[in-house]
């Protein structure tokens, strides 16, 4: 809007002098504020916004071409001598030492660095300076840190790389068995070979390492054997001698200071028929004897003096009849040396078979069963503290067995979205137990801590992990991925450790669970024993009840399977956004959840009470 | 003569193992040891006193490098070191 102020003159007044003359201020213009107009105005939201004045930078990186570096060392062998004097002779040398000894230079140094050098030597005498003040203070309560693994060391197998590089196609193979060195833990001897049915390139190596830790990039002794290995152990006994198991069946033993070709390989028509997967040494007097598990069905125990035929044989049928067509395959091995009578097997159908090799005739070897998962059981492990106890690897769970138990396993952890491939038990704690997965992760479980979720869950490569070995103080472990590479992972210390309690604990809960089981396995007896009877009065009445069932059933079992798919996204999907929980929240939940499970159990029979 | 008792004095000592005078170009001088060994401490001992001396120079070149002990599992290494000669004595600390 405009303000005006309007002045006007005469035309025959112009030019005129002016005079000026004082007035007070009066108001021209009064415009009085609006408030309706304040609606016009939008707020602009306050906005930080930041300027800054600097060049473009962009990141490279650059890494070079790993060098082979090896180590050298030079022994001094005699001083350096002026070049007149021989240092072999005698005289002359015991000259040059009179000589030098009458120099005065020589006499002053020494009686300065004498003076010197005694003072110290007093002193070392006087006190031990490092000698332990405060006696060893009673560990102070274990932070609580968070569990957690560092990777110390990755072994790829390099020469497969270097060897690729002049032949593009050669295989990248599975570590397929790892096992530590008895004594000194620094050894690991890996077994590779392809499991992939008759994938076998023409050019894949067929050749297993033994790694030294200090140097991971050359395999300390390399292993050539006839064909690949899949399973290998050190000997406990004797830190020389290794078994391998190979993929076509045969057996062959090493003996590390004879170098990398095998010492005696068992011939091939007693030999297995596939691969074997298990071989384990025995304890024996003369530690010279081992025995191995395939997937033809068969158990063969040898005498590696003698691998020309084995020392006994067990066809694993559970029909107890002894016939090879209807043995289980074996998948997995499992032996404890302290019961060196019984051990157990792991299908490739997903039962373990617990057999005792002292029985007198051959179906009374195999001793029970186990119907456990839906796949192969990939690998089973006693729990070093409660040999009573077992681990069971396979499908998507693992589970914990205990052997009296035979229907169900005491505990087992929820399915996970990818297979299990391996697992084993912490040889320091008696509730920390490891599993690989094939989406390659490792898994820690401390049940005592949490029982539903790992404790620990790292991912360590890309690639399906295929093997697991813990070395046997309990810290270090290593694992096999399928494309060869061997990764060793240190775990925290609070994993390692055994806890205050944790005997006592760990003792409670398998005694609970197996005590809870055995109550379900008489309860499902009794209510089979009745449906029995029951069926045996009403045989027709019960079948129109199955006829009218099937369809029914099939639809409630596609609702329940959806409604539980759901319920677990939305649980996963709360969990991300809520973050990291609290431990001991966790814990107390825990320790309620088994509260509540023990309650649960009198509840449940009364339901079933009321079914009938 | 003095030297000798100086020497002497210092084997005398509680834990004391061994003694050598080592020159600069590693020539045994006097030793308590055997040739070898000591032709070795010498080799070895002389590289790491030097390499000593040149780090304390470098953190401070008006600094010098008075004296090196090296306390391993089993015993005790003393080096004096001097610009021509090394003395060097092996101790057994613990009482």
């Amino acid at each position: 809007m405009e303000i005006i102020y309007v002045y006007t003159r005469k035309r025959s007044e112009f030019g005129r002098p002016c005079s000026f003359s004082d007035r007070p201020a009066t108001v021209n213009v009064d415009i009085p504020p609006d408030p309706s107009m304040a609606s016009n105005f939008i707020l602009r939201d306050p906005v930080d916004s930041s300027v800054q004045h600097t060049s473009d930078m962009s990141a490279h990186e650059v890494n070079t071409e790993r060098v082979e570096v090896e180590s050298h060392g030079i022994n001094h062998v005699e001083g350096g001598w002026p070049k007149d004097i021989n240092p072999q002779e005698m005289e002359q040398t015991v000259r040059f030492r009179k000589k030098v000894e009458k120099d005065e230079n020589y006499v002053n140094t020494i009686m300065h660095l004498g003076t010197l050098m005694e003072h110290c030597v007093k002193q070392n005498n006087a006190i031990n300076i490092y000698e332990e003040y405060f006696g060893e203070e009673d560990a102070a309560e274990v932070e609580d840190e968070p569990p957690s693994a560092k990777t110390i060391n990755v072994i790829r197998s390099l020469f497969d790389v270097l060897l690729s590089k002049r032949d593009p196609n050669v295989t990248k193979r599975t570590a397929t068995h790892l096992s530590w060195h008895p004594d000194t833990c620094r050894k690991l001897a890996v077994a590779y070979s392809s499991l992939e049915f008759q994938q076998n390139a023409k050019d894949m190596s067929f050749e297993s390492y033994i790694w030294d830790l200090e140097n991971s990039n050359k395999p300390e002794l390399i292993l050539k054997p006839s064909s690949p290995l899949v399973s290998l152990e050190y000997n406990p006994k004797d830190s020389h001698v290794l078994v391998g198991g190979c993929y076509n069946g045969q057996m062959a033993y090493w003996d590390t200071r004879k170098g990398g070709l095998p010492v005696e390989v068992s011939t091939v028509e007693v030999s297995h028929r596939d691969p074997v997967y298990g071989a384990i040494w025995l304890q024996s007097k003369t530690g010279t004897e081992c025995f191995s598990a395939s997937t033809d069905g068969q158990v063969l125990w040898w005498d590696i003096r003698k691998l020309s035929e084995p020392t006994e044989s067990l066809v694993l049928d559970i029909t107890r009849k002894g016939l090879l067509e209807n043995a289980l395959g074996a998948i997995s091995l499992e032996f404890e040396p302290t019961m060196p009578t019984k051990f157990m097997v792991g299908t490739e159908q997903g039962i373990i078979i617990a057999c005792n090799r002292k029985a007198k005739t051959p179906p009374e070897k195999i001793t029970s069963i186990y119907s456990s998962h839906i796949g192969p059981v990939y690998a089973l492990a006693r729990n070093p503290f409660y040999p009573k106890v077992f681990l069971s690897v396979g499908d998507w769970t693992a589970r914990i067995w205990s052997e009296e138990t035979k229907e169900s396993s005491i505990m087992w952890t929820k399915c996970h979205l990818s297979y299990l491939t391996d697992g084993c038990w912490s040889t320091a704690r008696p509730s920390v137990f490891f599993t690989t997965r094939s989406d390659g992760t490792l898994d820690i479980w401390d049940f005592l801590f949490k029982q539903n979720d790992p404790s620990l869950s790292l991912k360590v490569c890309n690639e399906p992990l295929s093997s697991l070995r813990l070395q046997d103080n309990g810290c270090v472990i290593g694992c096999g991925s399928k494309l060869g590479t061997v990764t060793l992972l240190e775990i925290s210390s609070g994993l390692c450790t055994l806890q205050r309690n944790e005997k006592n604990l760990a003792t409670a809960m398998f005694e609970r669970e197996t005590k809870r089981e055995k109550i379900l396995e008489a309860r499902h007896r009794e209510m089979r024993l009745k449906e029995r009877a029951r069926s045996e009065g009403q045989a027709t009445e019960v079948e129109e009840m199955l006829l009218e069932d099937p369809q029914e059933v099939l639809d409630r079992a596609r609702q329940e399977f959806f409604e539980v798919i759901e319920a677990e996204m939305q649980k996963r999907t709360r969990a991300e956004a809520r973050g990291l929980f609290s431990k001991i929240k966790d814990h107390m939940a825990a320790e309620v959840a088994m509260q509540e499970e023990e309650s649960q159990l009198p509840k449940d029979k009364e339901e079933e009470e009321e079914e009938e | 003569a003095e030297v000798e008792e100086t020497l002497k004095r210092i084997q005398a000592h509680k834990g004391v193992i061994a003694t050598m005078v080592i020159n600069a170009e590693g020539i045994p001088i006097r030793t308590t040891l055997d040739n070898s060994t000591t032709v070795q401490y010498a080799g070895l001992l002389h590289q790491l006193t030097t390499k000593a001396r040149s780090t304390v120079r470098d953190i401070d070149p008006q600094n010098d490098l008075t004296f090196l002990r090296i306390r391993s599992k089993k015993h005790e290494i003393m080096i004096a070191p001097d610009k021509e000669y090394l003395l060097i004595v092996i101790q057994n600390p613990c009482e």
